[in-house]
């Protein structure tokens, strides 16, 4: 860990507590919310314990319940939901038990939180000092104008968050991401709680802010032993940041233990597949020889996918399809009445795929990777440099040719909710491309489509029912679908599996990877996430402010990074840095 | 350390052994349109509103259903006399029937607020949709057009318009004066609608599959951001028919000769402190007329918006 | 925010061109005689007629008729009415009238939209919820001039709480009724949009951290959820100035209030065309210059669009 020098005024001397007393205590959880269509148990009968200064993982996918238990713990669930059976005992004081001033003194003071969403979680209407000196006055940590606002700064310096006597005047929107998160720790701790409740503090955050927000937590709480609950989805960030994981899945845990045995000897079923089909693990395992096999749980071993169309493609290692040669593109941002400022999104970038195989475009946001992929699709128009789709040129192409050029090139976007019109039937959405190209006649394109359901293993009733009634992964499944209608050469994954849950990401993968040995397609993956680069990619693009700052095979980037960059962007994967001891 | 951390592992049968993310399908077919059918058709309010409204469009087509007394029959014995059998509702002050004037005045009401409506439909749908979709200057362009109209009180306008246009004052007329200035409002919510959907993927993998921009606004835009400009025309037609009414009390709407609740609240306010019965029953008319599209327009609103009905 | 006070500026600017050449456009460029359309079924007299067309520049281009008219507009040279007194000296007499009129009905306004909104979403859901919406729903489909009607009737005439008519006597106390009628046609939308915040900012995670910080709902619900919601509430309330400064003319007729309303309500009684377009030309100026400052003052309330 990086070892940081906190400055540690008398308030915030490290917690004095029995370590064998359990600071908290939930026995049998139940929370229930009410919908229009009954009662929805989120949690059904959960038991665990956190001790003065440990840290306590619990992981999970969406909807495992793993948030619900974290705000039960606060009592502060939203309005349609309670506390249904069970206890949550905070220093021998049940929570539900507690009336309103009660559980306020309670929260800030012995419970400290720090949200998800950095955008969202503070006031917009506010000033940042407002809402830091808020929370220093509400737990009475100091009195008086002058201490309240010194103290505040102090909170502020303290999370990490620079020049915090002058940004104290700032509103929210004037902040990154980073530094709201930075602010909301800085609340979260400012009254130096006993435990502090993280709650997927960085998942909105870019990889390498990500760390950094992480270490702070993680010396500011050492330092003064305070016990922290992470709440996550990623596996790797939870066995490298908690000594204690909890498993949860569909509102009851599934397994807890201590981390470094969860992880290194998984017992249930379940454990095993997330732990399978998390690709921040499966990048350090590419390298064994055997695959796990006699697994007939479901279990999707991304290592030995990764392994399997590695070999496919370099057996293919075909001719180019698609050529980038010196693209640019300049934006004029307007800066208020008449001027502009040029921003170069993308700067000069040169790339090539090559028949079957997959590069990916990996970098943080504000890179230049969307950009590239959305010009590289046509959507946007290139300022300077060439683009080539199997040897056709696209920059130059308008009219009837780039239509049809758009034929042979598809793109499947990120968010599974967005890329489907909500108002067509999936059928209808698949069969989009084929009307729009004249492509057969109503007959034969209702046979496409069932044809093409059944690649992306989706039953062909589902042609009729609109997008609505599915997940996100099988929204997915049909944008993958509609991608393939035409019968494209290549293919554009922006982020494609980003906003999708372990199991389901893994999943897709497969399906993809399958698709690509079946019919020869050629990938561009778009991506901010290095460890699904690792299981996917043949080569990697890494891009920073619009370059490429580092480009080769995926076994060469990973295994000696040649840039700073690329080398900070690995040491961010979580989980990178143990032996899990396979 | 390990007393306080055992490793705990649930009983296996306790997971649902199934596949991941298996297709759970629900026995009905469900849609932004038939949920919000299905969501109205649940609300009572619904059937009152729909009932007021088909109730007087019925007036509206076929008076001679509702009465036997013809609206311009003039009595001026009966001037403001109580009611009587065969007049249920008693006289105006000419002496006039008044449940048989609000019975024929009923189609004026309902020409003006649907003609009204079309109106602005036509023009503010467009105008919104393709400044939203387009930008660039054309945005530019057209926003300023629509920020002309809007700056100009739409009820001020259509006095100007009417004063003007003395001579010609007739349902479509003044329809025209209303609607010609009222569509900047629902201009801009389309544009508001359509720029929030024209960022959603669907649209640009439409574009990457070759529809032309036109094509795509028409197929998929135009579709997914009507929703509040339905809401919308469907409360614009009461303030419609609040406008000619209006207009008519002033004397610069509709003529004497055309039979509107708007003219006889006129007349009768002349006489309000003496005689109010002339003057509120056409008021309950409009008012009751006004509330059914006004209840309408909100529950149509709610069943097309899924957030606001989650919030019930 | 001086740089967003000068582009609001500048913006109006083509708005304000457009508006008055519309309105003008409306009036002088329609097929016949302008002016004798002006008067409707009635002739005037040789001499007002062509004191008229002197008046309006109506022997040159229409381009330059325009322009001169804007010059007359700015030099606030509006001509007569037909009583024969200034158009300026009539505004100055009546628009203070109306301005009472209208910051009295936006007050109540105010407090009726914030206070019925804030109740209402606090307890969305309930019965108190249920029938504010209710009522709110009735009051909204009421036309203000019929809502004048029965305010008079019912509450003046029968009540005999406040004068039936305004007359030369307009103070706070006589025009309280007409004031608190207009206020309860328009807080619905304001009452909404307050009620809609409320309810979106209980749920916000904003408020979640808040309360997560120790704070009581006692400090949370004024400082996190109200002052939210306030934002569109206040700017609708104020935008709503705008337009019952123009739009109070059923209003000041029904109730006889001497203010702009009756000026124009008398003026389009009487089929005075020339001072209608006087003052609706007068009426939408003030609305633009309004609704201008309704954004300024969403500015200020909102940090957000203050930075852009």
């Amino acid at each position: 860990m990086t070892t940081e020098v906190i400055t540690t005024s008398i308030d915030d001397q490290p917690h004095d507590l029995d370590p064998n007393k359990p600071l908290v205590q939930v026995k049998d959880l139940e929370v229930s919310f009410k919908t229009q269509g009954g009662d929805v148990h989120a949690v059904r009968g959960v038991n665990f314990e956190i001790y003065p200064g440990e840290t306590v993982a619990i992981v999970g996918e969406s909807g495992s319940g793993k948030s619900t238990t974290a705000t039960a713990l606060m009592n502060l669930l939203p309005g349609n939901g309670r506390i249904s059976g069970g206890q949550v005992l905070i220093e021998d004081k049940d929570v539900a038990k507690l009336n309103q001033k009660q559980m306020a003194a309670l929260r800030g003071h012995v419970i400290g939180y720090v949200p998800q969403d950095p955008m969202s979680n503070l006031n917009p209407v506010w000033s940042v000092g407002f809402q830091v000196r808020e929370a220093v006055r509400a737990n009475g940590l100091a009195t008086g104008r002058k201490e309240v606002e010194a103290r505040a700064v102090e909170v502020l310096q303290q999370a990490g968050l620079a020049d915090a006597e002058r940004r104290m005047k700032q509103f929210p929107h004037q902040f990154s991401g980073g530094m709201r998160q930075r602010v909301l720790i800085g609340i979260g701790l400012g009254a130096n709680p006993k435990l502090l409740i993280a709650d997927e503090p960085t998942s909105a955050l870019d990889v390498t802010v990500q760390k950094t927000i992480l270490d702070r937590i993680e010396s500011l709480t050492r330092a003064r032993n305070t016990a922290v609950l992470l709440i996550t989805h990623d596996l790797g960030l939870a066995a490298e940041r908690a000594s204690k994981v909890i498993v949860m899945h569909k509102g009851k845990i599934v397994e807890a233990g201590p981390s470094r045995a969860i992880l290194a000897d998984p017992q249930h079923p379940y454990t095993r597949r997330l732990l399978a089909a998390a690709p921040s693990i499966a990048s350090q395992r590419i390298g064994a020889t055997v695959a796990e096999d006699g697994d007939d749980e479901g279990v999707i071993e991304l290592a030995s996918i990764a392994k399997e169309r590695h070999e496919e493609a370099e057996a293919h290692a075909g001719k180019a399809v698609v050529e980038v040669k010196d693209l640019t593109k300049v934006f004029s941002i307007r800066r208020g009445g008449f001027k502009s400022e040029d921003l170069t999104a993308v700067d000069n970038v040169s790339f090539e795929v090559h028949k079957g195989t997959t590069l990916a475009l990996v970098g943080e946001s504000g890179s230049g990777k969307t950009t590239a992929a959305r010009m590289i699709l046509g959507l946007e128009t290139p300022t300077s440099g060439e683009i080539s789709v199997g040897g056709t040129r696209l920059d130059a192409a308008k009219g009837k040719e780039l239509f049809d050029l758009r034929r042979r090139m598809q793109p499947v976007f990120q968010d599974p909710y967005a890329s489907l019109d909500p108002q067509r039937s999936i059928g209808a959405i698949i069969q989009e491309p084929l009307k729009v190209h004249k492509v057969g006649n109503a007959k034969s394109r209702q046979a496409r489509v069932e044809e093409l359901l059944e690649q992306v293993a989706l039953p062909s009733a589902l042609a009729h029912r609109y997008p609505n009634e599915l997940s996100g992964g099988q929204r997915q499944r049909v944008a993958i679908a509609r991608a393939l209608a035409l019968k494209p050469e290549v293919v554009v994954l922006d982020e494609a599996v980003s906003a999708l849950d372990v199991l389901v990401q893994a999943q897709i993968l497969q399906l993809l990877a399958d698709l690509q040995t079946e019919l020869g397609l050629t990938y561009l993956f778009i991506t901010h996430d290095l460890a699904v680069v690792r299981v996917v990619a043949d080569e990697v693009a890494v891009m920073e402010q619009g370059k490429i700052v580092e480009a080769g095979t995926t076994d060469e980037v990973f295994a000696n990074a040649k840039q700073p960059y690329t080398q900070r962007l690995l040491d961010a994967i979580p989980g990178s840095g143990i032996d899990w001891g396979v | 350390m390990s007393d306080k951390n055992p490793h705990y592992v649930a009983p296996h049968e306790e997971l649902d052994e199934v596949q991941i993310d298996q297709v759970k399908l629900s026995d009905r077919k469900s849609t932004l349109w038939l949920d919000a059918w299905r969501d109205l058709r649940r609300r009572p309010l619904f059937y009152v509103a729909l009932a007021i409204v088909i109730l007087i469009t019925l007036m509206a087509l076929f008076p001679t259903w509702f009465t036997d007394v013809m609206p311009r029959d003039a009595e001026l014995a009966k001037s403001n006399m109580p009611p009587e059998p065969g007049h249920p509702l008693g006289f105006t002050r000419q002496g006039e029937d008044i449940w048989s004037r609000i019975v024929y005045g009923a189609s004026t009401s309902l020409s003006v607020g649907l003609i009204t409506v079309a109106i602005t439909a036509v023009l503010g749908i467009p105008m919104g949709a393709i400044a939203g979709f387009f930008g660039g200057w054309v945005d530019s362009l057209l926003s300023r057009i629509g920020d002309i109209f809007f700056s100009l009180p739409y009820f001020l306008a259509a006095v100007v318009v009417m004063t003007v246009l003395s001579d010609y004052r007739n349902v479509w007329v003044i329809s025209l004066a209303i609607g010609g200035f009222a569509w900047a409002t629902l201009a801009r919510i389309v544009r508001a609608e359509v720029l929030q959907v024209k960022q959603q993927e669907y649209v640009q993998a439409s574009t990457s599959l070759g529809r032309s921009r036109m094509s795509t606004l028409i197929n998929h835009v135009l579709p997914n951001s009507i929703t509040p400009a339905i809401a919308y025309l469907t409360l614009a037609l009461g303030a419609a028919i609040v406008a000619e009414a209006t207009l008519s009390f002033l004397g610069i709407g509709l003529p004497n000769t055309i039979m509107s609740w708007g003219n006889d609240i006129s007349q009768a306010s002349i006489t309000v402190r003496t005689a109010p019965m002339p003057l509120i029953y056409p008021s309950l008319a409009l008012i009751i007329t006004v509330l059914a599209f006004t209840i309408l327009g909100e529950l149509v609103r709610d069943a097309l918006d899924p957030k606001a009905r989650a919030r019930r | 925010m001086l740089r967003y006070i000068l582009r609001r500026l500048l913006q109006a600017i083509p708005v304000f061109f457009g508006t008055t050449f519309l309105l003008y456009f409306m009036v002088f460029s329609m097929p016949g005689d302008p002016i004798l359309a002006m008067f409707g079924d009635r002739t005037p007299n040789e001499a007002l007629y062509n004191q008229l067309v002197a008046q309006y520049n109506l022997d040159q281009p229409f381009v330059v008729q325009y322009l001169l008219y804007m010059k007359d507009l700015f030099t606030g040279n509006l001509g007569v009415t037909f009583s024969g007194r200034s158009v300026n000296e009539v505004f100055a007499d009546a628009f203070p009238v109306t301005l009472m009129l209208v910051t009295m009905a936006v007050i109540f306004e105010f407090i009726l939209a914030a206070g019925l909104g804030l109740i209402s979403g606090l307890r969305a859901g309930k019965f108190s919820d249920q029938l504010n919406l209710v009522v709110a729903l009735v009051l909204n489909s009421i036309p203000a001039f019929v809502a004048m009607f029965f305010a008079q009737y019912f509450i003046a005439l029968g009540l005999g709480w406040a004068p039936v008519t305004v007359g030369a006597n307009a103070t706070w106390s006589t025009m309280w009724l007409p004031a608190l009628t207009i206020a309860l046609t328009l807080y619905v939308v304001g009452m909404r949009l307050m009620r809609g915040s409320v309810i979106e900012a209980r749920s916000a995670d904003y408020v979640r951290t808040a309360y997560a910080k120790g704070l009581t709902s006692k400090r949370v619900v004024p400082v996190h959820v109200a002052r939210n919601s306030l934002i569109p509430v206040v700017t609708n309330t104020a935008a709503s100035f705008g337009a019952l400064i123009a739009g109070t003319t059923v209003t000041e007729g029904i109730f006889n209030i001497p203010g702009i309303g009756k000026v124009l309500y008398d003026a389009i009684i009487g089929g005075e065309g020339p001072t209608i377009v006087s003052f609706v030309t007068i009426l939408t100026i003030m609305y633009i210059i309004v609704n201008i400052l309704v954004d300024l003052l969403y500015a200020v309330l909102d940090p957000r669009i203050r930075y852009v």
